[in-house]
């Protein structure tokens, strides 16, 4: 009689832990305790990560940026209360497959904020400002940000966006028309400018 | 230095470990809602966790506490099904079903023991601490209750030489 013959008389079907994991986040949910939500979106430019607080999405993250190191620094900085839960995220979701498909050029849903902070906060709400298929120079987003010379803080403000593709700093380009860097990866980049020209 | 990890991951990775302990101790349907009690209030208190804590056997704490909860409220909602913890014949063909309904029969202390020490990896001091009574006592129980499914469980002879 070894630990293992006794842990194969309770055999645990995978089906049967989904099941009750839903039921755990929709518990979580109806009593405030689910503080961080988030699930995995595939989509043209890799699976992308969306978590959300109950104050608005919070957190975009590419595959290369490793969705284990995102998760676990969403837990050391907002709440290590984090659980897969994807329906918090369904509207975000919706949105982002019709934007993939050309369908949709602004999203609509609450953003929190609170991974951004000071001179980058700044920077990365006038992104906001450059509409779809539109694109800008890092110095003119500094310009816009009220510090003309301030480039490289918005090339940092840019890499370390916390809501890319949403927050659309993939719209700001060198100003010698180079693409520049991307916090996804350049072709991705690549792909969502090329994915707004053509609508 | 290691954080403390996002709760999901706690719930992958001891998830399965939980719902066995439950299982030993309940029937199916309040063993899934001893589960679910256990991990919101693990959920809860999740954030005050030190982080070097020993996260399996705190679980395994909050399981035992769960599972009497569910226990007495079943017994509160439906008073003539008094515990058939040894719940209907075990299926015939299936050798696991019938450890676990060996299981079931033991007496509470050594089903306990034995659930939380062998399916949930819970030192004997912290069972002593659940059940009352020394370690030497939990360790006691633990064997009792396995010598007992030795004998009432032949079928594993075989692999426990």
């Amino acid at each position: 009689m070894s630990t293992d013959d006794l842990a194969a008389a309770y055999p645990v079907d995978p089906d049967e832990l989904a099941a009750l994991h839903e039921r755990l986040a929709s518990a979580a949910e109806r009593e405030g305790l689910l503080d961080i939500a988030y699930r995995i979106l595939d989509t043209p430019v890799g699976p992308l990560l969306l978590a959300a607080t109950d104050a608005g999405l919070v957190r975009v993250a590419y595959a290369s940026e490793g969705h284990d190191a995102v998760l676990q620094g969403l837990s050391d900085q907002i709440s290590p209360r984090v659980l897969s839960a994807p329906s918090r995220l369904d509207t975000v979701a919706h949105e982002l497959e019709e934007y993939f498909s050309g369908q949709r050029q602004t999203f609509d849903v609450a953003l929190d904020w609170r991974l951004s902070s000071g001179f980058r906060n700044t920077v990365l709400h006038q992104l906001t400002g450059i509409h779809y298929g539109q694109t800008a120079s890092y110095g003119a987003v500094a310009a816009l940000a009220g510090s003309p010379k301030a480039f490289r803080a918005v090339g940092t403000a840019c890499a370390t966006n916390p809501l890319p593709v949403i927050v659309p700093c993939h719209r700001v380009i060198r100003s010698d028309g180079a693409i520049g860097d991307y916090v996804g990866g350049v072709a991705a980049k690549r792909t969502l400018l090329d994915l707004e020209a053509a609508a | 230095m290691s954080s403390k990890q996002p709760f999901e991951t706690v719930v992958a990775r001891y998830g399965a470990v939980v719902l066995r302990v439950c299982r030993a101790l309940l029937r199916p349907a309040d063993a899934d809602d001893a589960w679910s009690e256990t991990f919101l209030a693990a959920l809860k208190a999740y954030p005050d966790l030190p982080a070097d804590a020993n996260v399996e056997a705190w679980l395994v704490t909050i399981a035992h506490r769960k599972a009497i909860d569910v226990t007495r409220a079943a017994r509160r909602a439906v008073p003539t099904a008094d515990v058939p913890v040894t719940s209907t014949a075990p299926a015939a063909d299936s050798r696991d079903l019938d450890l676990a309904d060996a299981l079931a029969r033991l007496p509470a202390k050594q089903k306990q023991a034995v659930a939380y020490h062998y399916l949930g990896g819970l030192p004997y001091a912290d069972i002593a601490g659940l059940l009352g009574g020394s370690t030497a006592a939990a360790r006691r129980a633990a064997a009792d209750g396995i010598a007992a499914l030795r004998r009432n469980y032949p079928a594993s002879k075989g692999e426990s030489r």
